[in-house]
């Protein structure tokens, strides 16, 4: 099978669903996803059910402790980088494998500026106070917002592989499921960052 | 590779390591048989002991700390350890087969769920040798959990979540299977019904686990990393262990139910030797319970105090699935209303199945009435409702496909005769030990409770009990005697040995080789075998494609690895909140082995092999003689 050297013509259609293998992999990661969505709908329900709750005389709130203007900078950070996979999978629909390691590897720099955010905020947090055990309300805030963290770290790490192991090897039917698999996980993490912003953030501030 | 499927004699290491790494199905199955049995007779070991020290008042046989911790240990490994692996065994050993695929979706992931599930399983069973067994109920509410010494509550919350990893993985992987591996001509309203509800049960696991995931991570933190999600005093809430816990918990007895369900109409059909009555409904019932499932789980929370609108919308929802429910049990009776039955010990199991379930599902309706339910909660009608619902109707289903297929699983065949023995003493042991117990709950004996004061008039009732206990123990050695004269007996060589198989699992002959059917066949319609049979078809199927190579995945041993490091990463997290200095260096070390085998596992190439046609022939002459499966 990897045998096969394809160029942008004999390239198949649907390249990520061509093999048996790619496509139990294209409906083993969508149903991975429909699983996760339960995973963070549960840790949403259990921020909600405790924003704000704390020992007697907290001084922290969910109002007085976010800012929009970081929040947003990291909602940009981590949208443009699911625009730039989408582009990686563009050019791995034409076969242009350099087009798909590119916009990838610029992909997972956009992650890390996003991570290297998100570490800052933690600390600055943890600086002022509101560690991790500081209150049910701090539990709730970093579980919920560092599993999310935690997913970028694994989606960085899996496309970094990808990049990595495939750099010598080139576009075939074997990885370009692995390829369009890593895309679509980087999709959800984007969608749940856009519930995290609206919940934590802007509900945080605004409601 | 191939070569060692053709030669049988190989010595004990070559086995045991082709067993570490098989991503075989079949040899899989025969793993979460051989797991879930054995964690299967210490939880029923656990029950036994729990109803000797109820057998009379006031009795000291164990003291009140022992039997939390029996019972905990009883609920949490029936349900974890014991059901959800026994009948992924059947999942894993039939439904490839059923579907005419080569193995399932993802070979290597289904090796990880078997050893992702075994390891969590042993590691919440050292608790009984390091410091205490859990205590707090297989509910394991964050009221009483939070605040149990010792380490006990630490083994459930890390066992569990070790093994629900290996439930989820494998759900997952069945989903797939069964969407993109069918053989030509499967659609799916072709499906035997035992794929039909493995698809849906695993689609429960795909949504249910996570949040027991979430439940069992905020205990953790909650007791081993100082987080205050269940503690009041800092602002938490003992409530969302609840709301967590049971939104797993409600739809996890439909997966476990749903499987049997389909064993049941698996096995009805080829006994009443008639097709399965009212096919599309059964489907559209198994559906509609799997959605309905999951609207349920507060009904497990009437006396929580939700209110009186949750209550009744929470109530409502729970009695209409008694709808779907009695819609599967009229189509069983139906199946069988007319048949030419043969009476069978599969089929036995069945016929006893049906009014023992229905009995646990009318006393389970009666519960969902809210305000009848304040009387019930918490007293021994409840232990005997769900006992109808788990041994009438899974433990049945589990006993009955072991007859059923053992043929397929072992190419040897169970005693017919001890089997009727076996059925008959499990069978009226539990109702012995059961039925009373109703009684005993509206008498207002309260569950969980490790002795009773004398004449209450509860003594008789708890008497009769234990001696059904020891009955159904006495039933479940008979069946491991069972296995184990039949280990020693003649192999089968044979196909469809019950003569009125339908489905295509019948159509292959036993022992099937590593690679299934040699060709893929083609499905011309409902119970493909059986009409293949009816048009008088000799070699059993037709085929989809000619004979040609097949491909096969590798073995690996990186799945052990894997779990192996989740394993030592536990007892890391365990210790942490000792202060030993080597907590947190041991939980490094078991998570970097864990990453550290995952991405080996993505950097090499994992093609797998090719069976060449001439491999398969001289398989095929090796397995059955000259002529091959035909």
């Amino acid at each position: 099978m990897e045998e096969t050297k394809f160029t942008p013509q004999t390239w198949p259609d649907k390249a990520e669903q061509a093999t048996l293998e790619g496509k139990n992999k294209f409906v083993g990661i969508w149903i991975f996803i429909c699983s996760d969505i339960t995973l963070f709908a549960s840790v949403f329900a259990t921020y909600l059910s405790l924003k704000d709750k704390g020992p007697a005389g907290m001084e922290f709130s969910a109002a007085s402790l976010f800012e929009l203007p970081l929040a947003f900078v990291m909602t940009m950070l981590l949208l443009t980088s699911s625009l730039t996979s989408v582009y990686a999978m563009y050019h791995l629909k034409n076969h242009n494998f350099k087009g798909v390691q590119i916009w990838m590897s610029i992909t997972v720099l956009l992650g890390l500026g996003f991570l290297a955010l998100e570490i800052y905020e933690f600390y600055h947090y943890v600086h002022i106070g509101f560690g991790y055990t500081q209150s049910a309300f701090s539990s709730a805030f970093f579980t919920l917002v560092g599993t999310h963290g935690l997913h970028v770290v694994i989606g960085l790490v899996w496309i970094v592989c990808l990049i990595v192991r495939n750099a010598k090897r080139g576009l075939n039917l074997y990885n370009a499921p692995k390829y369009y698999a890593a895309s679509i996980f980087w999709h959800f993490i984007d969608v749940i960052w856009v519930f995290i912003f609206t919940v934590v953030y802007l509900m945080g501030v605004l409601g | 590779m191939s070569s060692a499927a053709v030669t049988n004699n190989k010595g004990f290491g070559a086995t045991l390591w082709d067993y570490l790494t098989t991503v075989d199905h079949k040899k899989l199955g025969v793993m979460y048989l051989f797991a879930g049995t054995l964690f299967f007779a210490i939880a029923g070991f656990e029950a036994l002991l729990m109803r000797l020290q109820l057998m009379i008042p006031n009795n000291d046989f164990v003291s009140a700390g022992t039997f939390n911790e029996l019972l905990t240990m009883h609920g949490t490994t029936m349900l974890f350890l014991a059901a959800t692996p026994l009948l992924f065994g059947f999942m894993n050993a039939v439904v490839p087969l059923q579907i005419g695929a080569r193995d399932v979706a993802f070979p290597f992931l289904n090796s990880l769920g078997f050893w992702l599930f075994f390891l969590g399983a042993i590691f919440l069973h050292l608790s009984f040798f390091l410091g205490g067994a859990p205590d707090a109920g297989w509910t394991n509410y964050a009221s009483l959990a939070l605040y149990s010494p010792g380490h006990g509550i630490d083994f459930y919350v890390l066992g569990l979540q070790i093994s629900g990893a290996g439930t989820l993985i494998s759900g997952i992987n069945f989903i797939v299977t069964i969407i993109t591996m069918r053989a030509p001509g499967m659609t799916f309203m072709r499906m035997p019904l035992f794929t039909w509800t493995t698809l849906i049960t695993s689609a429960l696991i795909t949504f249910a686990f996570p949040p027991l995931t979430v439940g069992l991570f905020l205990m953790l933190v909650d007791r081993m990393f100082d987080a205050n999600f269940f503690d009041h005093t800092m602002g938490g809430n003992t409530i969302i262990w609840e709301h967590l816990f049971w939104i797993f918990g409600h739809p996890e007895v439909y997966i476990l139910v749903l499987p049997a369900f389909g064993l049941f109409s698996e096995i009805i059909p080829v006994f009443a030797r008639k097709r399965l009555f009212g096919y599309s409904s059964m489907v559209f019932a198994t559906i509609l319970i799997g959605f309905l499932g999951f609207m349920v789980w507060a009904h497990h929370m009437f006396t929580t105090g939700l209110g009186a609108t949750a209550n009744a919308i929470f109530a409502v929802a729970t009695m209409a699935i008694a709808v779907p429910t009695g819609m599967k049990v009229f189509n069983w009776i139906m199946t069988i209303w007319g048949g030419s039955v043969k009476v069978t010990v599969p089929m036995l199991y069945a016929l006893g199945f049906i009014p023992s379930f229905v009995a646990g599902g009318v006393t389970g309706v009666m519960q969902a009435a809210a305000p009848l339910d304040y009387q019930l909660h918490d007293s021994y009608f409840i232990v005997a409702h769900f006992h109808y619902v788990i041994v009438g109707g899974i433990v049945t289903a589990i006993f009955g496909s072991m007859h059923f297929y053992w043929p397929i699983m072992f190419n040897r065949a169970l005693s017919e005769k001890l089997g009727v023995w076996t059925f008959w003493i499990f069978f009226i042991g539990f109702h012995c030990t059961f039925f009373i117990q109703h009684f005993l709950g509206l008498m207002g004996m309260p569950r969980r409770v490790f002795t009773y004061q004398a004449d209450q008039g509860w003594d008789l009732f708890n008497f009769i009990s234990s001696i059904g206990a020891i009955l159904m123990a006495i039933g479940v050695v008979l069946l491991v005697i069972n296995i184990i004269i039949t280990a020693k007996s003649k192999p089968l060589n044979c196909r469809d040995y019950w003569g009125d198989g339908r489905s295509l699992e019948w159509a292959i002959k036993t022992p099937v080789p590593f690679y299934n059917f040699k060709q893929t066949p083609l499905v011309r319609g409902y119970d493909p075998y059986w009409l293949e049979k009816h048009d008088g078809n000799k070699e059993g199927m037709i085929y989809a494609e000619p004979l040609g190579d097949i491909h096969m995945p590798n073995n690996s041993i990186l799945p052990l690895v894997m779990s192996i490091g989740m394993f030592v990463a536990a007892f890391g997290a365990l210790y942490h909140p000792d202060g030993k200095a080597w907590a947190i260096p041991v939980l490094i070390l078991g998570l970097a082995i864990t990453v550290g085998a995952m991405i080996v596992r993505s950097v090499k190439d994992d093609l797998g092999f090719h069976v060449h046609v001439e491999e398969i022939v001289a398989t095929e002459e090796h397995l059955y003689g000259n002529g091959g499966n035909k």
